[in-house]
């Protein structure tokens, strides 16, 4: 159950409006390790704060995952790690979506809210796909602070932020020091949270839904199997596994 | 005649001719110059900061901040000359030459050295420059775009005039300009302040939520050119090199593309997006100067200090030079039996603003001294306790253009500003705050 009242939440599901102040400038810290952030309130038990953002997950319309650059590119074994343990907790959830957050840079002329979220302008993916609660995981803090003000000021999207370092006062819950064991311990959180509000999964394990664009990628199916992207390793998994050649970088200048 | 010709053999004292040839010029046996800096040894900052034994030396600022450095790991150290900061690259320089420092050179000017700080800190390496007055303001572009690309360094300002006219002499104008920057600064008061400040300002800087550069201020000439006890580790430890896979922001890797573009691309170009993007930018830089609090608190013993403020009716407020001036006019002021405390700044940015509520609630007269016109510290402490304290707010004595500070002219506002005796220093100084008798303003020009 939650554990803080409705009218002392500080950091809530927004449009907060047309310029809000920072949930630092509302006087949030960010939490000690074990702890996390629930609504702007410190919750001294982050496995309280991981079975709300489970909740959230779970029941909130277009529920979906952002990876980030930090989980989406095999820079060494641990991220690889990560990686699996991120598609771990994607298996958990009916029907979530997975949408990249692959880089930093401003999509001109549009951006395809289908294909990716971006930092410069991520309530355009949070409108396009109506996304209702949504995670990130993997991305670097300054723009996962830049993504979560902005998402919260225009948005009424639920924010979750799976942080490596301090966690993320501009999200709405929020846990620190994830590594890929305490990723795995947030799915099997999910998995307990999914049975008992007796959630089922399909039969076929697909359970990740594919956007428009990722549908047509992969020859119109709806939905996958999330276990069947596993990376294998790291050394594989750069870019000459892409076919990506010494040459290439030649021609590039 | 002709045994004086004949020439003179040199013999030993039982006669024997000496035939043993001349010693052979030595050769000496070169000695690595690194040496030492390849035997230091890493420590954790808590061990550097808390637990490692210090001895006290008796050395200058600029000899205080090559000490800091020493023990900083710095990898990079740029330097451009300008009174009176000068010294202190050149003592970085003399690092370099003994290896404690890995890069080391003179840029072409400030604006060159501080667009080379950023990218040195881009490429994740530890950085470290200093500059005062003019070429603060000229590297004031770059030192300014430092906070909104999250780029960690250290920068040392050694505070002097403005130009113009042209002047050397201490001043620290100059902090104005760099207090709302979206740098976490400090101001030292001393020699002392500098090695701790320095020192731990790297710490602070690469924290990952923080991820912002420090500046040090200091009062020049006070400060760097003259002696004061440093306490100090020993030469032998120095601070865990930067892990910058570990930032707020990836690094630019040289080696791989897109690193020939610039990674945070320009935000304008897109209308729709164009005022979100840069004010949650602007948010984010200023909510990681709120995070530093929590390392200040940790390593630096707080944002301020407070000295007899209990039951105090007037407290003083100051930072760097004008602090000790302040420490002496409070024991004057004690010696007259008047109830002085002294508050403290370290931390410009942040500002200690809850700290100062809750010290200056009860005060009825706060005296601000400053070496400056505008007052800025004034200024700061005033926003912050607006509507916590009913105390008169005295914005003096202020000194500049490399006065000094007489502790007299601090021991006379606290003397006026209590008893409502005339003040001759009224005019130096601005009454703000509750309680202003104009009376006591127009007093001096009356009297011109």
């Amino acid at each position: 159950m939650e554990t803080t009242q409705k009218q002392d939440r500080i950091i809530v599901p927004g449009p907060a409006g047309f310029h809000p102040p920072s949930a630092a400038q509302l006087g949030v810290m960010l939490p000690d390790p074990g702890q996390g952030l629930m609504y702007g309130l410190l919750e001294s038990n982050e496995e309280k704060v991981i079975e709300e953002i489970a909740r959230k997950m779970l029941t909130s319309p277009n529920a979906t995952i952002f990876p980030g650059p930090m989980v989406l590119w095999a820079w060494n074994e641990h991220a690889v790690e990560k990686a699996k343990a991120v598609l771990e907790i994607a298996a958990q959830i009916p029907d979530v979506l997975i949408i990249p957050m692959p880089d930093y840079r401003p999509k001109y002329p549009k951006i395809d809210p289908e294909e990716v979220i971006n930092p410069n302008h991520p309530n355009l993916t949070i409108w396009g796909n109506k996304i209702e609660a949504c995670i990130f995981i993997g991305v670097h803090c300054h723009y996962a602070n830049l993504t979560l003000k902005m998402i919260r000021a225009g948005t009424n999207c639920c924010t979750s932020a799976i942080c490596a370092e301090q966690g993320h006062e501009d999200a709405m819950l929020t846990i620190r020091d994830a590594d890929h064991a305490k990723l795995r311990k947030v799915a099997k959180i999910f998995k307990r949270v999914r049975e008992q509000m007796g959630l089922k999964l399909p039969d076929n394990g697909e359970n990740v839904r594919f956007t428009g664009t990722q549908s047509k990628v992969y020859g119109g199916k709806t939905h996958t199997n999330p276990l069947e992207f596993m990376p294998i390793a790291g050394a594989t998994a750069g870019a000459a596994a892409f076919g990506h050649k010494p040459e290439h970088m030649q021609s590039e200048g | 005649m002709s045994e004086s010709l004949e020439t003179a053999v040199k013999t030993n004292p039982q006669g024997d001719p000496i035939t043993s040839v001349a010693a052979a010029p030595k050769t000496e046996v070169k000695k690595d110059p690194h040496a030492d800096a390849k035997k230091q040894r890493v420590v954790t900052p808590e061990h550097m900061f808390f637990e490692a034994p210090r001895t006290k030396e008796f050395i200058t600022g600029s000899e205080a901040a090559k000490e800091a450095v020493r023990r900083a790991n710095v990898d990079l150290a740029i330097a451009y000359p300008i009174t009176p900061q000068s010294e202190t690259m050149q003592l970085v320089g003399v690092l370099y030459g003994e290896g404690y420092v890995k890069e080391y050179y003179r840029g072409e000017e400030e604006i060159g050295v501080m667009a080379a700080i950023a990218g040195g800190s881009r490429a994740g390496v530890r950085c470290f420059t200093a500059t005062a007055g003019p070429g603060t303001l000229r590297g004031l572009e770059g030192i300014a775009s430092w906070p909104g690309h999250r780029l960690p360094a250290v920068a040392f300002f050694t505070c002097r005039v403005v130009n113009a006219p042209l002047a050397i002499q201490p001043d620290n104008i100059e902090i104005s300009y760099l207090l709302n920057c979206g740098m976490v600064v400090f101001h030292a008061e001393n020699q002392q302040d500098v090695f701790d400040f320095l020192l731990k300002g790297f710490t602070i800087s690469e924290m990952n939520d923080v991820t912002l550069p420090v500046g040090v201020c200091c009062d020049g000439f006070f400060v760097t050119h003259a002696r004061g006890y440093v306490r100090m580790p020993e030469k032998g430890i120095k601070l865990p090199p930067r892990e910058a896979w570990r930032g707020a922001v990836p690094v630019l890797d040289a080696e791989n593309p897109p690193a020939r573009l610039s990674r945070d691309a320009p935000v304008q170009k897109s209308n729709f997006m164009a005022y979100n993007i840069h004010a949650v930018w602007q948010q984010e830089v200023w909510a990681a100067v709120e995070r530093s609090r929590k390392y200040i608190n940790q390593y630096m013993g707080g944002l301020c200090t407070a000295e007899n403020v209990e039951g105090a009716d007037a407290i003083i407020v100051a930072s760097g030079s004008a602090a000790a001036q302040s420490r002496e006019a409070v024991r004057l002021c004690t010696e007259k039996n008047i109830k002085v405390g002294l508050i403290k700044i370290r931390s410009l940015r942040p500002f200690p603003t809850q700290e100062l509520r809750q010290l200056c609630k009860n005060a009825k007269l706060i005296v601000i001294p400053e070496f400056n016109y505008v007052g800025w510290l004034a200024k700061e402490v005033a926003t912050a306790i607006y509507g916590h304290s009913k105390a008169k707010i005295i914005a003096g004595p202020h000194v500049y253009g490399g006065q000094s500070m007489p502790v007299e002219l601090i021991v006379d506002e606290v003397e006026s500003g209590l008893t409502g005796k005339k003040s001759t220093n009224v005019p130096l100084s601005a009454i703000m705050g509750t309680d202003v008798d104009q009376g006591s303003v127009s007093h001096f020009m009356q009297n011109i």
